[in-house]
């Protein structure tokens, strides 16, 4: 409690004791939902340097694993938007070939590439719902969300990686 | 659409990505934090490069206020 008070107050010591403490932590979220370790490394600093930025909205009587997880999927997500609209420009000639190149292909890349279409915000649901199983309520604070929202977007998720695989000549 | 069929997805999405688990972190990133919390704190802003170039032209365009200036310094 000490600790998170001296760090709201701006103290640079107990922002490095906090730092040591979830790094660990905020990276298995992130390496969870952007799957790249060295992607995961510069956003688990870049959450870091926003939650430094933030020390005086954080309420220490509050968790800071929570405040933490959920500025850690802001920069996750924020990432997926990025990369997700830096393919759509690069790809959008592409997706018109796919059906015939995708019968000649393995499966399984077909599938992930279906995923990495998916919109971020359903993206992110279905990655940490049904990859990582990890549980509605803990999702749903991540992305400031209620728990039916979650499943909402992971059945959105669902369906949509049907509509693509289906659309690629896959029928699971 | 068959009943299932979602189910039949979510298994074959978990064996195409299957889940991270054991995926730690291999350094301690803060010797990376302490390098941005450096750079950031000798960055100066648009804000402050606007006022200085501003108050560079004011000066240029009436430089009969720079011995009052000097003298307020």
């Amino acid at each position: 409690m000490e600790l998170l008070r001296r760090f709201a107050e701006g103290d640079l010591d107990a922002f490095e004791a906090l730092f040591q403490q979830f790094q660990k932590q905020i990276y298995r979220w992130i390496v969870q939902i952007v799957r790249d370790s060295g992607i995961a490394e510069d956003l688990t600093v870049e959450t870091f340097w926003r939650i430094y930025r933030a020390h005086s909205r954080f309420n220490p009587e509050r968790s800071f694993a929570a405040w933490s997880r959920r500025i850690a999927t802001n920069v996750a997500l924020d990432w997926l938007r990025r990369v997700h609209h830096e393919k759509d420009l690069a790809e959008h000639s592409m997706t018109e070939v796919l059906p015939d190149a995708v019968a000649q292909q393995d499966i399984r890349a077909a599938i992930v590439c279906a995923f990495n279409q998916l919109p971020p915000k359903l993206r992110v649901v279905a990655t940490l719902s049904l990859i990582e199983e990890e549980s509605y309520g803990v999702i749903g604070e991540a992305l400031g969300i209620g728990v039916a929202t979650v499943k909402t977007r992971r059945f959105r998720a669902v369906r949509l990686l049907r509509k693509k695989l289906k659309r690629m000549g896959i029928e699971p | 659409m068959k009943p299932g069929d979602d189910e039949r997805i979510e298994k074959i999405l978990r064996e195409a990505i299957p889940p991270l688990t054991g995926a730690e972190l291999q350094r301690d990133l803060w010797p990376l934090m302490q390098r941005r919390l450096e750079e950031r704190s000798f960055a100066v802003s648009w804000l402050d490069w606007s006022l200085i170039v501003a108050s560079f032209i004011w000066l240029v365009a009436f430089p009969e206020v720079i011995p009052a200036l000097v003298y307020h310094l």
